[in-house]
């Protein structure tokens, strides 16, 4: 087992599987088929993402750098969290980037209770460590254990 | 963060617990940023980038409604992105019936939010607000509560005004607070360049492969570009202005960058010069060899890599005034070279509701139509994100639209060879 400290982002505690991007999740492209096609199981629909295209994100412990692309990205996440089509939490190793971050914030604010907790800035070395199917457990304090 | 009594009460709930709501969006949005203060919006308007109404996003107008309901409405009108649907452009029967009944069924429902939240114009509905016949074009210095990637690079370094790169929905948020948190670039610090960028090619570069290649080189850092002016000149006329809206849209979407400067040509740089670059500045250089290796490694992502172009889209983002008709002149001509009358593969031309109006007005309007050429209102990219729409053979000079869909970037000669003359090399 090995512990990592990060930032929290929007707080709360989970246990999860890992699910691995060592490129920037295209939020929009990622989502898309989830939000606009009914897609209960949130499967990754970025074709140019080869580390998720066609995994299923519902309920995973998504690990990446930042979030990349559209800039409607942060109004993405916001839906997904809403209509509880996220994963169940996120992991950055790098700082949050602006899409997402405005994107976690808005649904921390705006939706009732926390929907899903994230940490940044968990560095280079959580990213080259953890793998898809490992387990992960999410701590208060910005505290990520992964198995 | 610290604020003043006016920000603290508001945060506290003295408009109300909607407006308190609003500042808590944007003080924590600034607080995970490093913002240590909030300072006011001070353009005339402001411009959202979710002009689309998708039925997915029911959250946005759930949204939307508290904020009606509870008064929170900005002092500013905005204008905001193209439309997704417009029925002069092709669609197949399928298409059209996804579009109308299922994708955009709320665009309706929505436009109407939107009028109630201060839309600008029934017509302000464009990526490139800031073109003059639009009438959004901040000044110089102007802070900004925007989030279209296109519009925040221009606005920054072709204008001059001061814009992060924002996500949609915090850009209302801050319009309506009336203040944006102090970070990144809206700071003299955050408009410094971590990048030189030598420009030394044999011929003036393409707009959108030179964005492409210098927006995946430095990703969101602010590059210092020298070497371009031998190329564009030292004045921001219209074709250079259109130049560096279709390279700041490439660099802001195949990077994340949201600033750039050119050495004697963009306002701060003309100011400021070497100054604006930091020490510790990194070094690209880029010649013929570094583009040609960019577009080669384009990936083709069609199902047949061979198949025949069913649609080719100009506009992304919207074409000026100035590009439609120099446009016009060179389809006219390369069209007589081959001895067509008509283009060969379906094109849509897309500029803004006001830019196309103006258009209309002068003779070039009847001229592109004879040409076969579609003009439209359209985003491209909205009419392509769908499964639809990203099974077509789609030809395109945008760098953006080919990043988020499966549309073929050529550069504009090779678009003009294939929409004329029907072949790339023609």
């Amino acid at each position: 087992m090995k512990v990592f400290q990060g930032r929290v982002v929007a707080p709360g505690t989970v246990t999860a599987e890992a699910l691995v991007s060592h490129g920037g999740l295209n939020t929009l492209a990622s989502f898309q088929k989830a939000l606009q096609f009914g897609d209960k199981t949130v499967t990754c629909g970025d074709q140019n993402n080869p580390d998720l295209y066609g995994k299923q994100m519902l309920g995973k412990a998504l690990c990446l750098p930042q979030t990349i692309g559209s800039t409607t990205g942060g109004m993405v996440l916001y839906c997904a969290c809403s209509m509880g089509r996220h994963p169940a939490c996120m992991l950055f190793s790098k700082p949050i980037d602006s899409l997402a971050g405005a994107g976690i914030i808005l649904g921390d604010v705006w939706l009732e209770g926390a929907k899903m907790p994230v940490v940044d800035s968990l560095g280079d070395e959580f990213l080259a460590y953890v793998k898809e199917g490992m387990t992960i457990t999410v701590k208060d304090g910005g505290i990520v254990e992964v198995n | 963060m610290i604020l003043t009594e006016e920000q603290k009460a508001m945060l506290d709930g003295a408009q109300g617990e909607v407006m308190s709501k609003v500042m808590q969006s944007v003080i924590r949005y600034g607080e995970l940023f490093g913002a240590e203060k909030l300072v006011p919006v001070t353009s005339e308007h402001n411009h959202l980038v979710t002009s689309f109404g998708l039925k997915m996003i029911g959250p946005i107008y759930d949204l939307m409604n508290q904020l009606i309901e509870a008064g929170a409405i900005s002092k500013q009108t905005f204008s905001l992105d193209p439309r997704p649907v417009d029925p002069k452009v092709p669609a197949n029967f399928i298409q059209k019936l996804i579009f109308n009944k299922f994708m955009y069924s709320k665009q309706d429902f929505y436009e109407n939010q939107l009028e109630q939240l201060g839309l600008m114009d029934k017509n302000a509905f464009t990526c490139a607000c800031y073109l003059d016949e639009v009438g959004n074009k901040p000044k110089k210095g102007d802070v900004l509560s925007w989030a279209e990637s296109s519009a925040v690079v221009y606005a920054n370094s072709v204008l001059g005004a001061r814009c992060n790169r924002n996500s949609g929905i915090i850009d209302i948020m801050g319009s309506i607070a009336g203040y944006v948190p102090y970070f990144g670039l809206l700071t003299d610090e955050g408009r410094k360049a971590s990048w030189i960028i030598e420009i030394k090619t044999s011929k003036k570069p393409e707009a959108q492969l030179l964005g492409s290649a210098i927006g995946m080189k430095v990703m969101e850092d602010v590059p210092y570009i020298k070497g371009l002016d031998q190329w564009l000149g030292s004045e921001l006329n219209d074709a250079t202005c259109a130049y560096l809206k279709d390279f700041g849209a490439a660099t802001a979407s195949n990077g994340a960058v949201g600033l750039y400067h050119i050495e004697n040509l963009t306002p701060e740089a003309k100011e400021m010069g070497d100054a604006l670059i930091k020490e510790d500045a990194q070094v690209y250089v880029i010649d013929d060899a570094e583009l040609q290796r960019v577009y080669d490694n384009y990936p083709v992502i069609w199902k047949n890599p061979d198949a025949k172009p069913k649609l080719c889209f100009m506009g992304c983002p919207h074409m000026s005034l100035e590009q439609l008709k120099s446009w016009t002149d060179r389809i006219e001509k390369s069209l007589a070279e081959a001895g067509n009358k008509k283009v060969v593969i379906p094109t849509v031309f897309t500029s803004a509701p006001a830019v196309i109006e103006e258009f209309e007005k002068t003779e070039y309007a009847a001229r592109l139509k004879a040409t076969g050429v579609v003009l439209s209102y359209i985003c491209p990219l909205m009419y392509m994100n769908n499964p639809l729409c990203g099974k077509m053979p789609v030809i395109t000079s945008s760098n953006k639209l080919r990043t988020y869909t499966t549309a073929r970037y050529y550069t504009d000669d090779e678009i003009l060879a294939q929409i004329t003359k029907g072949g790339k090399d023609a």
